[in-house]
């Protein structure tokens, strides 16, 4: 009996020619879901959306689908992405609009971009999150914050599945301060905190730095702050060391304009193929 | 009616899986509270992850729903660890789609598939603010009503239910929606037990608090009697005959946390003739009735559509059996070519055909594993039960699969069933051998496996077992180490052959609370007091518990946790559940009881699908009759969602669908 390693029937998968980037928002009780949940959640929608996902090949075919390091189980977000390949080739619009009308609501879709000029990694190099403390005094939560920058390093303690590990928390935050666009949209005592924290290895989340504040100034909301990431992008060089929140999105956004005039109400770009 | 999302949302960063407690579901309904006269809260009694996916909810969930005026929402137990802090602030039992408290509604509905959720039962109850004891309850609290497997002998909970509704949950949930409706408009005429007599009368409700128990000196029942005149003495259970018209879930629940079911499912026949001696789902489900196959098609379809799910099970107690099946599979083959939709049988016979079925199901998507279940492993014990599978039928079924590709099989047995001996037990390392043998001849290769897994085996009512002699837990423990040492200790095909195995004590309880009678209630009632929660998961149960609470709770009493357990009944027995009727003539039960125990050797019963009647007594009792095809109707090719990998059918635009090019 012949040896040969047995293949699925049926025709081989077909090969991606396009691969488009998803900046989508993680908002209200979805931001409870795990990255797992999350990724669950978008695989069926783009089943549902009719996209021509690619697939990998052999007995347990996947679609090809990439996803940048995601927000924490709990924090919300106004930028995670992912990115998806396809089999035939689509105006980036009409498939912003088959994937939202696809998700559940709480996973919105932001915008749809053929990504240029690298990978997700090389551009999602730094985060920027807002957290809001409740029931916590502004000037403390200031003072808190320039406390923290003030410090060389702050280790802090994380209980992860191998047990309890410790992380400097310091060295990843470019800018730790109260929220100077939220400070009146702070009702009954809450503080809004802004930080810009670089994406380094092991992660930094702002927990990490919330439990830093704790630590260095005791600082600590009587119940669990809500933390939202609002932006990733390149680390900006040309403003030494500061982050240009849309980064990656301006990049992407040429190449959009450039399909755009071609694809007149969501048309499909087939015209255009042989 | 308020929400209590507001007050729980600042406790979910504190728990484990916060996600399933957030509802918001695909497919999920959130109908206005104001506008409904019933309401139904729907509790499957385990975790979120086992609950969601459950058939049984999701159809009434849709049925209810689709009514005007009805709205019905669903509950989970929470886990401990929200439990306490649930206790701590004071927030009730709420459901995941609105986040509404469960004791505002009119009727707190149960699915009881396994007798171990009797203790999440309580703590639902109990975080509800709803009285344990229905007798403690005033006509403001909801209706406490179950159903699903367990509720053909609800009476070790008796005294926690207002009512029971034996069978099948579509019709039913519907009359006693409408007998509610009426009720609240007449205004509350009767009060509570107002309502319950005439959901007894009118819609084959149970109402235990309407029979009085009378008990033996020695312990066993004297009778069961009706307390009141208006209500019945032995109460039947309900049985929907056109399948095709209930074909729901329409659209399935797609939760964002994952489950323990991956999949859309659709139900392809109900009812099950095999006769297997041990099981109840079989026995209590009759007859056969197969929902035809184009309304599977369309459900197939319906169900890819509104979920995104990537596999799609085709249910019954034994799928290969509809007398379409390979019509079905390679009509859903051909549909779905290309597509990555994988189509599975989770619940399958041991022979070749089945593997063509499997084959043919998995042409288009993930290749599951496949499960055979022999359920004995010499032929002596699988005639004993009834399950007519020879040592050749097993060997030509996994050699078609190993040849196939497939490269593991699994193979399910049980232990301690009636007559059985260490030689039967120990007789499954020589099928597992065996299976190995054939694999390694068919396939050529030597890296194929295939597992075994066996679990203890627990008498069910309604079934020819339910007088047998439980075995008791050491005798299983020590069977299934036998075995395993049988089956490592094999040095040409131990290392192909893995081992799975449950402890024979939570079966010990779980036979308690299947053939308990209402005394029992007494020792739920102390475990969940002691702490007792999930006692279906192996880290929360505890046996000494169970053992503890059963000895106080029964200190008084004739009887204990053997006598419930691991006693042999006789024919004049007065049986916890005699006065429900599942159709089956008890003097048959009785027959085949004896047929099986033979000491010369068990009868065979034939499937009456395809031999003569063998007078079970379903039919005539219930009024009911088998109903199978074949109708001789094919499938159709359908244009198909997903992938749509040059499919020549698809109605959804593909981007370029006529565009094969490169990027711009």
């Amino acid at each position: 009996m012949a040896r040969s390693k047995p293949v699925p029937l049926g025709p081989p998968p077909q090969p991606a020619v396009q691969r488009l980037r998803v900046r989508f928002a993680k908002r209200g009780r979805l931001r409870f879901a795990s990255h797992r949940d999350v990724a669950r959640a978008i695989e069926r929608a783009v089943r549902r959306s009719g996209l021509p996902v690619a697939y990998s090949g052999g007995f347990n075919p996947h679609p090809k689908l990439s996803y940048a390091g995601a927000a924490p189980t709990g924090v919300a977000s106004e930028a995670e992405y992912f990115e998806i390949a396809l089999t035939a080739l689509c105006v980036p619009g009409d498939a912003s609009d088959r994937l939202g009308a696809a998700l559940p609501a709480g996973l919105d879709v932001i915008d749809v971009t053929e990504p240029r000029g690298g990978t997700m990694a090389d551009q999602l190099q730094v985060s920027e999150w807002r957290a809001m403390l409740p029931e916590t005094q502004s000037e403390a939560a200031a003072a808190a914050c320039r406390m923290f920058m003030d410090e060389g390093r702050v280790e802090v303690e994380r209980s992860t599945a191998k047990g309890i590990r410790r992380v400097d928390a310091r060295a990843a935050v470019l800018e730790l301060e109260l929220d100077p666009r939220a400070v009146d949209s702070c009702t009954g005592g809450c503080a809004i905190l802004r930080m810009v924290v670089r994406h380094v290895t092991p992660a930094v989340r702002p927990d990490d730095v919330l439990a830093a504040l704790r630590q260095v100034a005791g600082l600590a909301p009587p119940s669990p702050p809500l933390v939202t990431r609002l932006a990733q992008g390149l680390l900006g060089a040309a403003a030494g060391g500061l982050f240009e929140p849309g980064a990656a999105d301006s990049a992407a956004a040429d190449c959009d304009t450039a399909d755009g005039g071609a694809a007149t109400g969501g048309a499909s770009l087939g015209s255009l193929g042989p | 009616m308020e929400s209590v999302y507001a007050r729980l949302e600042p406790l979910l960063p504190r728990v484990g899986k916060p996600v399933q407690y957030v509802g918001g579901e695909l497919n999920s309904t959130v109908k206005d509270w104001d506008s409904a006269q019933v309401r139904w809260a729907l509790m499957y009694p385990d975790a979120y992850e086992v609950g969601v996916p459950n058939q049984g909810v999701q159809i009434l969930y849709e049925v209810l729903n689709e009514r005007d005026g009805v709205l019905a929402e669903r509950t989970y137990s929470v886990w401990p660890d929200l439990e306490a802090l649930m206790r701590e602030h004071q927030i009730p039992q709420f459901t995941v789609d609105a986040h509404r408290p469960v004791g505002a509604f009119d009727v707190f509905g149960v699915s009881l598939a396994t007798e171990l959720g009797y203790t999440n039962l309580l703590t639902a109850l109990d975080l509800a603010g709803i009285p344990l004891t229905a007798a403690d309850r005033r006509d403001g609290h909801p209706l406490v009503l179950a159903g699903g497997h367990a509720a053909f002998n609800p009476e070790p909970i008796a005294e926690f239910l207002d009512g029971a509704v034996l069978g099948d949950g579509e019709q039913a949930a519907l009359a006693v929606t409408e007998l509610i409706r009426e009720w609240k408009r007449a205004g509350l005429p009767g009060g509570r037990d107002g309502l319950l007599m005439s959901l007894a009368a009118g819609a084959q409700v149970y109402v235990p608090k309407f029979y009085d128990v009378d008990y033996l000196p020695d312990g066993r029942i004297r009778r069961v009697a009706p307390n009141r005149a208006g209500v019945p003495h032995t109460v039947a259970k309900h049985t929907v005959m056109d399948l095709d018209e209930w074909p729901y879930p329409r659209k399935p629940l797609v939760p964002v946390a994952e489950s323990v079911h991956e999949r859309s499912s659709v139900e392809i026949f109900r009812g099950c003739t095999r006769g297997c001696r041990f099981c109840q789902a079989g026995m209590i489900t009759r007859p056969v009735r197969e929902r035809s196959i184009t309304a599977i098609g369309d459900m197939v379809d319906a169900g890819i559509r509104a979920t995104g799910f990537e596999e799609v099970g085709l249910l019954s107690l034994s799928s290969a059996d509809h007398s379409e099946i390979a019509e079905i599979t390679k009509g859903l083959a051909d549909r779905y070519e290309g597509t990555n939709t994988g189509l599975s049988l989770p619940s399958t016979r041991v022979d070749a055909f089945n593997v063509t079925l499997a084959n043919e199901l998995s042409r288009n998507g993930r290749r599951s594993g496949l499960t055979f279940a022999p359920e004995g492993g010499s032929e002596r014990i699988r005639k004993v039960i009834n399950k007519m599978v020879t040592e050749d039928d097993l060997v030509a079924a996994v050699s078609a699969a190993y040849s196939s590709g497939w490269r593991q099989v699994k193979l399910y047995f049980m232990c301690g069933l009636p007559t059985e001996t260490d030689e039967d037990v120990l007789a499954i390392a020589g099928l597992a051998r065996a299976v190995i043998e054939a694999g390694r001849q068919a396939s050529g290769r030597r890296d194929i496996r295939c597992t075994v897994s066996i679990g203890a085996f627990v008498p069910k009512p309604h079934t020819p077992f339910q007088w047998a002699a439980q075995c008791d837990a050491a005798t299983v423990d020590r069977r299934l180490a036998a075995l395993g040492a049988a089956l490592r200790g094999d040095a040409a095909y131990g290392r192909s052959i893995g081992y799975r195995y449950h402890d024979g004590s939570p079966s010990i309880i779980e036979g308690l609370l299947a053939r308990g009678d209402r005394r029992i209630a007494k020792i739920i009632r102390a475990v969940w007091e002691d702490g007792g929660r999930f006692d279906g998961w192996s880290e929360y149960f505890s046996y000494e518990r169970w053992q503890r609470c059963a000895a106080d709770a029964l200190a008084d009493e004739v009887v204990d946790l053997a006598w419930y357990t691991t006693r042999e009944r006789a024919y004049a027995e007065v049986l916890p559940w005699d006065h429900l009727d599942a159709g089956l003539d008890r003097d048959w039960l009785w027959q085949d009881w004896m047929e099986a125990v033979d000491p010369a050797g068990a009868a065979e019963v034939d499937d009456c699908r395809w031999t003569p009647c063998y007078d079970c007594g379903v039919c005539p009792t219930m009024g009911t009759e088998i109903q199978t095809g074949p109708t001789g109707v094919t499938l159709l090719p359908l244009s198909v969602v997903g992938g749509a990998q040059g499919s020549a059918h698809s109605d959804l635009p593909d981007c370029a669908a006529h565009g094969n090019g490169s990027p711009v």
